[in-house]
């Protein structure tokens, strides 16, 4: 009985719980660099991402003509609507699956873990990220945030139905722990920096 | 069916008889320790982190009735299904009910311990469910047939050629080939497929917060990902111990996780599920399993801290020279020691005895239980309750005796060191399992408490 266990669980655990001890405040923790752009680059590439620094979505649209030429690409951003294919239909996730690349816009990144947050207003659909070949994410150089503390602290409480950190392109180590990029997700990641001139 | 005590021993003696491959899993292992050092050392606030995670973990053990309300109520509000289940095998009916629900008879899942806990994966084919493991390692061991021989590296025991093998036989890729990069595309592909035919897609689930009724998954290989987008229905199972207070501590134990596991600073992917799709149906199921009895047991209960980052296996001296199908339970390694007991004191007596009780464990363990402590505490524990190995058992109660008898303790202390120089075949026996594959140490020409006699008449203080 589903209503029983729920009862007799948190009785439970209510009889066999200790004594209350206070929850601790977060501190803040300096970082130890300074330039959390330059700590961000330096750690995206590490785990195998590839980082751009641009100042505007025109330069995005030349590199990625240049890399992607024809292949399918999907974007949900405006200034890169020329470089979504047209004529196909993206009606739910599945439709994805032969995609070539995905760009997202994202909200804010991590410098000390080179992680992008990326909500779900921002993609189409949940899985676009994940089902790419390939992944671009664009983010304004000025939301960089040091540590993973500063995040939370922008993220707050806000709302939103799911969202993502993102750090390097799919990987795995489980063969003899050789690193392997594109596990299930894309392959590659480029991550574009925008600090307008 | 009851398992013999000498379990470990035993195990650990056939994972012994490779020699080669025993060394080449040390060292494997301890790489990665070695790179989880790295990216400790990294952060200067590491000790503070480890002390806050620790804290915030025993406040959530110290509300932990309270915050599960707060989770189901707030979880309820966002659209997802809550249920509760006392037991594994309660744990089991809920999800065949769900699938049941949906007629739906094959399913993807992505890592989660605790369902090799319920062992859900034997439960569900024995009902006709088709279970596919999507994180390679795991998909790796289930073509196996075997269990994951660890929490963070499920295959870590097996040798790229025997990967080449089975995928030869199950993927039909080319016989011989065992380059990583090409059996992974291969699984790539293999398991592509699966995701998108599959109506329903089952995760662990690594922080679920009270505060806002949402709970994080972290894979470096975004296989929770590509299952739960792609499906119809999502089941996230979770331990109760699982739940942090507020959101901004995911900072706190983010930080921690993967530097901890692999060296790495973070996942790649860490997803946060709130709500399901428009489109979606999100369960999420409450597991005790013996949590809240753990839970009750002061000396033990520190254990539900546990946030299964592995480290404490990859310092093991133990675990790297046993492998973790030694341990014979889901979780291998000094926390699967301590949590396999309070599940079943006479089935797995025989893991608290398979420690050094260096220490090591409870040095890197990013939420600071106090591993080796319990682990000694267990085998006094076991031993009362008259589950103790037998072998083991005599040599406790004499230990206890010698250390209660400081007269008794210098004497056996001298004839120790006089027994080992002339009889070492009584010590280096059958009886003393975990010395049978090497040498015990020499024994020091002078003991402890000759020495610090000596010492302190040749200060003045005697
Ligand atoms: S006990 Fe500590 S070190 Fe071991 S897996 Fe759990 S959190 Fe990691």
């Amino acid at each position: 009985m589903a209503m029983g266990s729920r009862e007799k669980i948190l009785e439970a655990v209510k009889r066999n719980q200790p004594e209350n001890t206070p929850l601790p405040t977060v501190p803040f923790f300096e970082p130890p660099f300074t330039d959390s752009v330059r700590k961000f680059s330096e750690v995206v590439q590490a785990i195998g991402g590839e980082v751009h620094q641009v100042s505007s979505y025109a330069e995005i649209n030349t590199i990625l003509k240049k890399e992607f030429g024809t292949k399918t690409i999907f974007s949900s951003a405006k200034e890169l609507a020329e470089l979504v294919q047209t004529g196909l239909d993206y009606k739910n996730a599945h439709a994805f699956a032969d995609l070539e690349l995905a760009v997202v816009e994202a909200n804010l990144a991590v410098a000390e873990n080179g992680a992008v947050w990326v909500t779900e207003d921002l993609i189409q659909e949940r899985a676009l990220p994940f089902i790419a070949q390939h992944l671009a994410l664009i983010i304004p150089a000025e939301t960089i945030v040091p540590t993973m503390h500063e995040a939370y602290g922008k993220i707050g409480t806000l709302d939103y139905g799911f969202a993502t950190f993102i750090a390097g392109p799919s990987k795995t180590a489980d063969i003899e722990q050789s690193l392997v990029l594109g596990a299930h997700g894309p392959k590659s990641l480029l991550v574009f920096l925008i600090r307008p001139l | 069916m009851h398992k013999t005590i000498a379990e470990h021993p035993t195990l650990a003696d056939k994972f012994n008889q490779d020699e080669e491959r025993v060394n080449w899993h040390d060292e494997t292992l301890w790489w990665v320790r070695a790179k989880r050092d790295k990216a400790a050392h990294t952060l200067p606030e590491w000790e503070d982190l480890r002390n806050l995670a620790s804290q915030i973990k025993h406040n959530v053990l110290s509300n932990l009735s309270e915050y599960l309300i707060q989770f189901e109520e707030n979880a309820l509000k966002n659209g997802i299904q809550v249920h509760w289940a006392a037991d594994a095998q309660e744990h089991n009916a809920i999800v065949k009910s769900i699938l049941q629900k949906h007629g739906v008879t094959q399913i993807v899942k992505s890592k989660s311990m605790l369902t090799e806990e319920c062992h859900l994966n034997d439960y569900l084919q024995e009902e006709g469910v088709e279970v596919i493991d999507t994180d390679l390692g795991e998909r790796i061991v289930q073509l196996a047939q075997e269990p994951p021989s660890h929490i963070v590296l499920p295959c870590i025991h097996k040798k790229k050629e025997e990967i080449g093998e089975l995928f030869h036989l199950h993927l039909g890729t080319p016989a011989g080939n065992a380059d990583p990069q090409f059996l992974t595309e291969a699984a790539r592909l293999h398991l592509r497929e699966k995701f998108l035919t599959r109506k329903i897609a089952l995760t662990g689930v690594n922080f679920a917060v009270a505060e806002t009724g949402e709970f994080v998954v972290c894979t470096n290989e975004g296989n929770a990902d590509m299952g739960a987008h792609l499906a119809d229905v999502h089941i996230a199972c979770m331990g109760i111990e699982k739940l942090i207070p507020l959101r901004q501590h995911l900072g706190v134990f983010l930080r921690l996780l993967t530097r901890s596991a692999t060296g790495q600073p973070i996942t790649t992917y860490s997803s946060h599920f709130k709500k399901p799709r428009p489109d979606q149906e999100m369960h999420i199921v409450l597991v005790d399993n013996g949590r809240s009895r753990q839970l009750g047991r002061k000396d033990f209960r520190n254990s539900l801290k546990c946030i299964r980052c592995g480290a404490c296996m990859n310092t093991c001296p133990v675990y790297r020279r046993s492998g973790g199908h030694s341990y014979h339970n889901a979780i291998a390694g000094p926390i699967g020691s301590i949590l396999a007991p309070n599940l079943d004191m006479k089935d797995y007596a025989d893991l608290p005895f398979a420690s050094t009780l260096c220490g090591s464990c409870s040095n890197v363990c990013p939420v600071k239980i106090d591993i080796h402590d319990q682990l000694y505490k267990w085998r006094q524990v076991l031993v009362k309750e008259g589950h103790a190995p037998a072998a083991k058992k005599a040599a406790m109660q004499g230990m206890a005796f010698t250390f209660s008898h400081p007269a008794f303790y210098r004497m056996a202390g001298k004839t120790g060191k006089w027994f080992m120089k002339t009889t070492p075949f009584m010590v280096n026996n059958n009886f003393n399992p975990w010395y049978k594959q090497r040498d015990m140490p020499e024994p020091p020409k002078e003991s402890f408490h000759d020495w610090y006699k000596k010492n302190r008449k040749e200060n003045g203080h005697g």
